[in-house]
């Protein structure tokens, strides 16, 4: 378990990359767009690739096993239904499970914070968080870049609102740190018991309001966030009087900058934080995010086993 | 058999000695704390440069046994303390099962008196089970030799029960111990709450979680008027609030870990959970404030919280490792580090910390030096130097923080009732059998400076 060979690269956050490997992943993500879907790549050819889900997904989980089947690679899926992730395997079993398949790369996406970085110490295989606990998303981050950069051209000064549960939110975090990183000013919002004004202090140009008009206000972007109950223990709103305060409606957007677009990690709750009509019109970017998501991650496979 | 300390800076807190002084003890007395003894028949104990001090008691421990034997038994747990200067510890009740019947309790004093490296005196619990429901049998575990009561770990969240707890402790005389976490408030909670617990999408524990019980547990101690001790403080608040408590005259006294003084939740590296403790790691300005609180004396004494736990239960999500870190080895020389090199106390209020202070808080009749007492005497040095590394523990769990930490000073020596129990060099040295004046196979002063501490005229110069 101790033996580790030289330092893999892992994306494990936004927060530990540089600036300039952001943008080599957004331009190697534009790339992989440009090039035509059904064309076959051999860039991860014979490289295997293991999907780690200890939580259910299906669309992060689709979308890495897409990316590597473009670029050539195999990729092994373990759910966590119907496998020893779901029988109480410990981490640490499923570590040394892990180093025996020896794969090239590992996908990991667990309920709890920190998860993949306890096996990202032990491990010399290069690790991507596909998301963990209320920690960080960063492929999500990427894309959601990817995404706004298209549209506006430069993520300096835009006005972007975030918009819901921030503090379990791992998509938040993630686009916090790459967004500030680039300069944008945020605006988080939602009700007072899911936003920490601890959360201002993670990045330069984040503000706080609890008050959804002020934050789509002028705002160039607006991300919402998807309400995620299983993650609350304790009831931290009324679930009935959610929408009423927190979900996005065309009056709000209509309140945006002009060319404003909505951004959401999916999947939507339509009712619940974001109306029909608002997901449904010109403005929401959902399934150009979808697209997006399978570039992005084209690029970070790339990334994370380059010498 | 008796042994001679000669030539160490002898500090007494409690009568307020400070100086050169030879001791000489008998069997398990001290007979003697002069300027100059000779006695050439006895064993002799080099200590030129050295503090020799009352031993060192810690009140919050947890031994793990009987129950959790694969963390820590009373012998492993009693062995680290030597290891760590200390002559005596008080274990707390949550084992397996819970100390809360007098049974428990002889149970644990009889384990003690055929395993234990130093002196064990128990605490019971505050109810049966450790459960919040009902009171624990606190008059005849008291009878069978508990000194304090708590539910540490598991604290009593009814503020009836509390009461009533408290008012029955008053008949025997013992403190109520408390840890102070409001359990609604903690709920989900892994880390102090602040920016590191957002940063890490880690559970938040509020500083209020603490506060609040601390509070209650004041007035509680107002009303009644019986001895309550404030378990591990944390937080500026509490530290204000038992500081106004005291100039009010109300019974409270509190202690505060090593690690609470030494690290703050920003110095957590990763999601390594051999930072992670209950009450959390808090911010520079609890630290603060708990410095202060040493010096001033609102916070009465040192206690390590040492909790062991076994690796492959710390080798989990953060989340779901247990939380405490273990400290008696370490409690020293963080202490020293944090408070006596810093420039924050002197040396005698440094082994007050450690010695009579604590006893006081709990009525222990130990904790001094002086002539007819028990031959239990730490000796440390304020200057060697030496790294920590968890892989020597003497305890059975590795969950320090501190591995590979350096010091500059710490324990050299243990005497309990009489007999060297360790030493820096030497380690756990054998019992010499009852009766024989077995030879002292290694000088200490001499391993001392070969484990690199400066030349002792210039350590005593820096120590005055």
């Amino acid at each position: 378990m101790q033996s580790r060979g030289p330092s893999p690269r892992n994306l494990l956050g936004i927060e530990g990359l540089r600036r300039q490997e952001i943008e080599r992943l957004l331009e190697r993500g534009r790339h992989y767009k440009s090039i035509h879907r059904h064309k076959r790549l051999d860039t991860l050819r014979g490289r295997s690739i293991v999907n780690l889900f200890f939580e259910p997904s299906t669309r992060t989980r689709t979308s890495f096993e897409i990316a590597a089947k473009r670029l050539g690679a195999d990729a092994i899926g373990i759910g966590a239904l119907g496998s020893s992730l779901s029988k109480g395997e410990s981490l640490v079993d499923t570590l040394n499970t892990l180093s025996a398949m020896n794969p090239d790369i590992i996908i990991m996406r667990h309920s709890a914070s920190g998860a993949p970085h306890f096996l990202a110490r032990y491990l010399s295989t290069p690790m991507i968080n596909a998301g963990d606990g209320r920690h960080e998303h960063p492929t999500q981050a990427l894309l959601d870049a990817l995404t706004i950069l298209e549209v506006k051209g430069t993520l300096a000064g835009l006005r972007v609102a975030i918009i819901g549960d921030i503090s379990h939110s791992r998509v938040a975090r993630s686009n916090i740190h790459l967004l500030a990183r680039f300069g944008a000013d945020i605006a988080l919002c939602g009700p007072a018991t899911t936003v920490s004004t601890a959360m201002t202090r993670l990045a330069r140009g984040v503000s706080l309001t609890y008050d959804m008009r002020e934050a789509v206000r002028d705002a160039d972007v607006v991300m919402m966030l998807r309400v995620q109950l299983e993650r609350q223990n304790v009831e931290l709103f009324p679930k009935s009087e959610y929408f009423r305060h927190y979900g996005l409606t065309l009056e709000h957007v209509g309140l945006a900058k002009p060319d404003a677009i909505v951004l959401h990690p999916g999947p939507i709750n339509r009712g619940r934080e974001i109306s029909s009509e608002v997901a449904d019109s010109q403005r929401s970017m959902i399934l150009s995010q979808v697209e997006n998501g399978v570039a992005i991650r084209m690029a970070v496979l790339e990334w994370v086993c380059a010498e | 058999m008796r042994l001679l300390i000669r030539n160490g800076r002898a500090i007494d807190p409690a009568s307020g000695v400070d100086a050169q002084r030879d001791v000489l003890i008998d069997r398990d007395r001290i007979v003697a704390i002069e300027p100059r003894i000779e006695c050439p028949d006895a064993e002799q104990l080099e200590a030129e440069g050295l503090v020799v001090a009352p031993g060192f008691v810690d009140i919050h421990v947890h031994l793990r046994e009987p129950g959790i034997e694969h963390a820590e038994t009373i012998e492993s747990g009693t062995r680290a303390a030597a290891a760590g200067g200390f002559t005596a510890v008080c274990c707390m009740p949550n084992t397996l099962p819970v100390n809360d019947s007098a049974q428990m309790t002889s149970f644990i004093v009889e384990r003690a008196r055929r395993t234990a490296a130093v002196h064990v005196h128990p605490i019971g619990a505050i109810s049966k089970g450790s459960k919040g429901e009902r009171l624990a049998d606190i008059g005849a575990m008291h009878s069978e030799g508990v000194v304090a009561i708590s539910d540490d770990g598991i604290p009593v969240m009814n503020s009836g029960l509390m009461r009533r707890a408290m008012k029955y402790a008053a008949s025997f005389g013992i403190t109520v111990i408390d840890h102070c976490e409001d359990l609604n408030l903690s709920a989900g909670g892994d880390i102090h709450e602040g920016i590191q617990s957002m940063r890490l999408g880690l559970g938040g524990i509020p500083g209020c979680s603490e506060d609040v019980m601390v509070a209650r547990d004041i007035i509680l101690a107002a009303d009644t008027r019986t001895r309550v001790h404030i378990a591990h403080i944390s937080t500026a608040s509490s530290i204000a609030m038992v500081r106004h408590a005291k100039s009010l005259g109300i019974p409270v006294t509190s202690e505060v870990t090593p690690h609470h003084f030494a690290l703050t939740d920003d110095r957590i590296p990763g999601y390594d959970s051999n930072y992670k403790m209950k009450p959390p790691l808090r911010t520079q300005r609890d630290i603060a404030a708990a410095v202060e609180g040493l010096a001033d004396g609102t916070i009465d004494c040192i206690a390590t919280d040492h909790a062991p736990h076994t690796g492959h239960i710390k080798m989990q999500e953060f989340e779901r490792c247990p939380f405490g870190v273990t400290g008696l080895e370490t409690a020293l020389g963080l202490s020293l580090e944090h408070l006596y090199h810093a420039g924050i106390v002197d040396l005698k209020h440094l082994v007050r910390l450690f010695t009579s202070a604590p006893c006081d808080c709990l009525g222990l009749e130990r904790g001094r030096l002086r002539a007819g007492g028990p031959a239990d005497v730490t000796l440390f040095s304020t200057e060697r130097e030496w790294t920590y590394d968890v892989n020597d523990t003497l305890s059975k769990s590795k969950n320090s923080p501190f591995d590979g930490h350096r010091f500059r000073g710490g324990p050299v020596a243990t005497v309990v009732s009489g007999q060297i129990v360790w030493t820096a060099e030497g380690g756990m040295l054998p019992p010499s059998r009852n009766g024989e004046n077995q030879p002292f196979a290694v000088r200490p002063a001499a391993r001392v400076s070969r484990s690199g501490r400066r030349g002792p005229a210039q350590a005593q110069g820096s120590a005055e």
